[in-house]
């Protein structure tokens, strides 16, 4: 800012029909007013005007632009302009606006059309799909290779996983299943009274839990509890270039990180389902003797008729793919983010989002298909 | 709080202690910089240099002693009403800063789209021209942080630093990682806004080129003191073995020969 910033209004006089008189601080602060005067104002008809700016205490680019923008409008109206005591610091500021001027229109035309906004989202559309594919194909490799030889895979990241994704869920699984299995007892409880069926709680508790509840509750938990941190954590070090550093050193990242996470999903989430089989059927049995009147034996001796074991190795057969869907969406996602801050944001809600709505989907159609096979 | 204009001088660091933990990062460190003068801090890596300039801006309490910013205790900074000293300053960050959200043309009309209410098209009439006038060409104006190279991001970190026609312009580590020619033209560029917009600026830099074009006076950190503080010509004599080691060193030699050419 040049010159005082005392708070002193802009003023634009018109004197003697010809003179324009100026004072106050072109500054920052005050240019609303300042613009707002210059557009409304009423130019005299004359053809030769004489801005006086003597008077202009303060001067910044704000108030450069505004009075060349002003200066250059009036010449191409036709007008002879010419200035009065502008002080040598002012016009080096307005030269410099006037020497960009040109550039400053540039701006405006630099939009792009809605045409041009779909065809890029059209070509990033087509490959993201490829990339996927790209992701898929060498990831399945990667783990058929590790399969093969299994002294490949990184036992100390597996154990770390295992514990981080399998171990410390723990808690969590058993409460929501306990929950789970408790809160659909509960309501069925009340129907099931009206025709004197207490004893089919068990039935409606244990094959709903086995055959979709449990296995659904832990893969949607590990989607968001493991699956989110799997984007975050190869996104972060993405952006801090250990990725690259991983493969200079002749390293595979795919080998390093995710093929320990998807075998530590493929064997905690199989796991964590028969827990939370067993606390869900718990929290039924709870509110099995607690309202119906059906004791633990009873439940327990219902259970083995009523539940087939089918129900259970469907369960179970499903965690599997779910885990394999949940790793494989986050480390993909965490491979997709490109440098930027809120991208990494971005595509760990992304990670979570997709895997949950694939694996609904994956379960969709489990259930379409052994419906098929009457199982 | 009156915004009484030029209290000379424009920073004053008095008695200023800081320890991180055990480690003592200045102890009793205290300088001034006028108004209008291109001051620079120079010393080693870790020598708490960024942490100096973090201080003045608020940013850091240092353990003890006071600094007055543009007449005002930075401390104060984060608070309240404090918005009237934090347009008087920019500031750039070593690695931009730029909100990666935002396109280039955004984050430059940030401190604009705040702190006044100008008309939009005003506004963007202004941001063009800061963005011409560090010298990136308009269709960059559009992209994102990501989509810029090093240097590009570095000018629009000064652009949305200068957008609002500061008094007095923070810059850290201006030159670090540019390539010689660009890093010379950013120097270049830092003169010409100080003339044209009659700016006071703070750099922070190892770069010793740099120290020698631009700055009027420097000060030296190390072991926690101020191991000497004066024009470059004045420090070149300095009998302090640290900071003849920092200028008479062969990279140290080799600026002083080109500028004395």
């Amino acid at each position: 800012m040049i010159g005082q910033t005392q708070n002193s209004e802009p003023h634009v006089l018109i004197v003697n029909d010809s003179v324009i008189h100026c004072e106050g601080s072109w500054t920052i602060p005050h240019l609303t007013r300042l613009n707002d005067a210059l557009t409304n104002i009423q130019w005299p008809a004359g053809e030769g005007l004489v801005w006086d700016v003597l008077n202009i205490r303060a001067m910044d680019t704000g108030g450069a632009v505004v009075l060349h923008r002003t200066l250059t409008q009036l010449r191409h109206d036709g007008r002879q302009i010419s200035m009065e005591g502008l002080r040598p610091e002012f016009e080096e500021l307005l030269q410099v606006v006037s020497s960009n001027w040109s550039q400053v229109s540039g701006l405006e035309t630099s939009q792009e059309s809605y045409r041009q906004r779909l065809e890029k989202w059209g070509t990033r559309q087509a490959q993201q799909a490829v990339k996927a594919l790209e992701f898929l194909g060498e990831c399945a490799v990667t783990v058929l290779e590790s399969l093969k030889r299994p002294s490949l895979i990184r036992r100390q990241a597996l154990i770390h996983s295992l514990e981080q994704d399998g171990f410390l869920a723990l808690p969590i699984t058993g409460l929501l299943a306990f929950l789970l299995g408790f809160v659909i007892a509960y309501q069925g409880a009340e129907q099931l009274r009206q025709f004197g069926a207490n004893i089919f709680v068990v039935d409606l508790v244990g094959i709903s839990l086995l055959r979709e509840i449990a296995p659904l509750i832990v893969a949607i938990l590990i989607a968001g509890r493991s699956g989110s941190a799997y984007a975050a954590q190869i996104g972060a070090m993405k952006v801090t270039e250990e990725l690259d550093a991983v493969r200079t050193l002749g390293l595979s990242p795919m080998q390093i990180l995710v093929v320990p996470r998807v075998c530590a999903l493929m064997i905690a989430v199989p796991l964590l389902t028969v827990y939370a089989d067993v606390l869900g059927v718990l929290g039924g049995a709870v509110i099995a003797s607690g309202q119906l009147n059906v004791s633990f034996t009873e439940f327990v001796s219902r259970f083995e008729e009523a539940v087939a074991i089918r129900h259970f190795f469907i369960g179970i057969g499903k965690a599997p793919f779910f885990a394999i869907i949940i790793a494989l969406v986050g480390c993909y996602q965490g491979f997709q983010i490109r440098g930027s801050v809120d991208d990494v944001g971005r595509r760990t809600t992304m990670s979570v989002v997709q895997s949950i709505f694939m694996v609904i989907v994956f379960d969709a159609f489990c259930s379409i298909v052994l419906s098929w096979w009457d199982i | 709080m009156a915004p009484v204009m030029a209290p000379s001088p424009i920073i004053e660091v008095s008695h200023v202690c800081t320890r991180f933990g055990a480690a003592v990062v200045h102890d009793d460190v205290s300088l001034t910089i006028e108004q209008g003068e291109v001051f620079a801090i120079a010393g080693g890596n870790g020598s708490g240099k960024s942490t100096l300039m973090r201080e003045i801006i608020g940013l850091h309490v240092p353990a003890s002693g006071t600094i007055r910013l543009l007449g005002m205790d930075s401390t104060g900074l984060g608070q309240m009403g404090a918005q009237d000293i934090h347009r008087r300053f920019g500031v750039m960050f070593q690695q931009g800063a730029l909100f990666s959200s935002l396109t280039l043309e955004e984050n430059v009309a940030v401190p604009l789209k705040e702190h006044t209410n100008l008309d939009p098209a005003l506004i963007r009439e202004i941001v063009a021209l800061k963005i011409a006038s560090v010298g990136l060409p308009m269709e960059s104006a559009t992209k994102f942080p990501r989509e810029l190279s090093g240097g590009m991001r570095r000018r629009a970190a000064l652009a949305r630093a200068i957008v609002m026609d500061p008094e007095l312009l923070f810059l850290d580590e201006p030159t670090a990682g540019l390539d010689p020619i660009i890093a010379a033209g950013f120097d270049e560029l830092i003169l010409q806004l100080k003339t044209l917009l009659k700016l006071t600026v703070v750099m922070v830099t190892h770069d010793l080129d740099s120290l020698w074009r631009i700055a009027d006076r420097v000060a030296v950190l190390g072991e926690g003191k101020i191991l000497g503080i004066g024009t470059m010509k004045e420090l070149a004599q300095s009998q302090n073995p640290l900071v003849h080691e920092y200028f008479y060193g062969p990279r140290g030699r080799t600026a002083q020969k080109q500028y004395q050419e």
